[in-house]
């Protein structure tokens, strides 16, 4: 059964600017894929569009068959308490602690008053301390979060992610401020994700080598519109010239 | 930016600095100040104070009296100030782009937040004290007001250079207003909000002096009175201490900024 549905999306900034153009595609339960993209493509908007960071303006987004468009705050944080998501720059909060900052995963399960207390079971702590493990960074629970590496810090945002206890991670270019050897170890720690839990992950990347190397599907955006859609060794050098617009030759690969 | 909007930019500065100096004439010429004739009073003023404010061993007779005044002054302050910064800090969660409600609540607490600063404290301990007459409470809101309007643009700017992607992180996770306010944006603007707090109190126990000449409270009427009677070697003792209160005070918030920040 298929966990996402994507129908006609398109979405506008400033009712002009069209940033997403009749998006359609739908990703089965447990898929690991990645849109690629040149900037500005709307990578980044389409999976805001998915836990509704921002708003969709035209055609429809089913999450386990519920209609994302139009749900109320409620149902709002129920389908974001489903959807964990990792960034670019971390998104953590640089004066709290690491093992706070993976808690705050958690915010979804509690009420106001149970979350402004930062009341949480002993269940949940010790499943912060073993995601923290699992992660290798269980040494650094009690530091502020930056002091940490950016390696280590995405591996915090992996972990606040991974607590919520999603069925579908989205990340938004989670290694493109990271140098290759921790850009691999948060890869590696993805793909292990989508493979030994079975969460589905759509992964934003504008590495082409690193997507055709993690993913089983690639979706190429390129100017809003999808131009590629489908198993990542069907992707040529003649698709990857169509998403960028240049001669791939020219693209530096890292 | 061209070459053209470059040039202009450069001859705009020049041409300010022609208007700024033109108008300090002006007024210099309008209200018949002279600088030359001013900066030669300056000796005879410190003569003045050297033979007139003199701290005499009888006046010490006074101190428990004028400390206990001071106290009076200094703890109205910090109380005017800290109760400002709690609602200051309301204010400012309702008026700041990144956690406002609506705009209508945004505007309504930015136009409560200039209308109480652009009003001197002095002007509101005067209306006050039209309205509460003269005790201590008129001089305390007289604080209290004037503070809340500074802390809220305050507390607004740190509220605003907060960490944006933070408040985004925790709004993906499906937390509420109130769990991304009290975990994502408090933690990161609290410790700059202390600091202006501190700077407040200093500011407040500065200002208390004068706010109490003019609504006859705390050590501020203690001075009045006897700078009327002219009984200078007391006004000497109360300046005394009134600029080592406040010098031990800044030395105290220092302290705490250093370890908070």
């Amino acid at each position: 059964m298929s966990l996402l549905n994507v129908e006609g999306l398109s979405k506008f900034y400033d009712g002009e600017t069209k940033v997403l153009n009749d998006i359609n595609f739908e990703i089965k339960s447990g898929e690991f894929v990645s849109v690629i993209g040149p900037s500005g493509a709307g990578k980044s908007t389409l999976l805001r569009c998915i836990n509704r960071l921002v708003d969709i303006n035209e055609g429809k987004v089913l999450f386990d068959g519920l209609d994302v468009a139009s749900m109320k705050k409620k149902e709002l944080r129920k389908l974001r308490t489903n959807i964990g998501m990792i960034f670019q720059h971390y998104n953590l909060v640089p004066r709290l602690t690491v093992i706070e900052n993976v808690l705050h995963g958690r915010f979804g399960y509690k009420s106001t008053l149970q979350g402004v207390l930062g009341m949480f079971t002993e269940k949940e702590k010790e499943q912060a301390f073993h995601l923290l493990e699992k992660l290798g960074i269980a040494e650094h629970a009690y530091k502020r979060c930056d002091q940490l590496s950016g390696g280590q810090q995405q591996r915090v945002g992996i972990c606040r992610a991974l607590i919520q206890e999603p069925k579908l991670i989205l990340c938004d270019e989670p290694i493109a401020s990271l140098d290759p050897n921790s850009s691999k170890v948060i890869m590696d720690y993805l793909q292990s994700i989508s493979s030994e839990m079975g969460i589905t992950c759509i992964v934003n990347l504008h590495q082409v080598e690193v997507a055709k190397e993690y993913a089983s599907r690639i979706i190429g955006l390129r100017k809003g519109e999808v131009v590629f859609d489908g198993a990542s060794q069907f992707l040529y050098n003649e698709q990857i010239e169509n998403i960028y617009g240049i001669e791939s030759r020219e693209l530096i690969t890292v | 930016m061209n070459e053209k909007q470059m040039r202009k930019n450069r001859w705009q500065t020049t041409f300010f600095f022609i208007v700024i100096i033109i108008i300090t004439y002006l007024s210099a010429a309008i209200t018949n100040f002279h600088f030359i004739d001013s900066v030669k009073t300056i000796p005879k003023a410190f003569e003045w104070i050297l033979s007139n404010l003199i701290v005499s061993m009888e006046s010490l007779e006074k101190l428990p009296q004028i400390l206990d005044k001071l106290g009076e002054t200094v703890f109205m302050s910090i109380a005017a100030t800290t109760l400002a910064a709690v609602v200051s800090l309301f204010l400012a969660i309702m008026g700041s782009k990144t956690t406002k409600v609506n705009n209508f609540f945004s505007a309504i607490a930015r136009l409560i937040a200039s209308f109480s600063r652009n009003i001197p404290v002095v002007a509101w301990s005067l209306i006050l004290l039209i309205s509460f007459g003269q005790n201590s409470l008129t001089g305390f809101l007289a604080l209290f007001v004037g503070t809340v309007g500074f802390l809220t643009r305050a507390f607004i700017e740190s509220v605003d250079e907060a960490n944006q992607s933070s408040v985004e992180a925790l709004t993906a996770t499906g937390a509420t207003y109130f769990h991304m306010i009290s975990k994502a944006v408090l933690p990161q603007s609290l410790p700059q909000m202390l600091s202006w707090i501190l700077f407040m109190i200093e500011t407040n126990i500065r200002s208390a002096t004068l706010v109490g000449i003019l609504t006859g409270t705390g050590i501020g009427y203690m001075f009045d009175l006897y700078y009327k009677t002219m009984n200078y070697n007391l006004v000497a003792l109360i300046t005394l201490t009134i600029i080592i209160t406040v010098i031990l005070i800044e030395l105290a918030s220092n302290k705490i900024r250093r370890v908070i920040l």
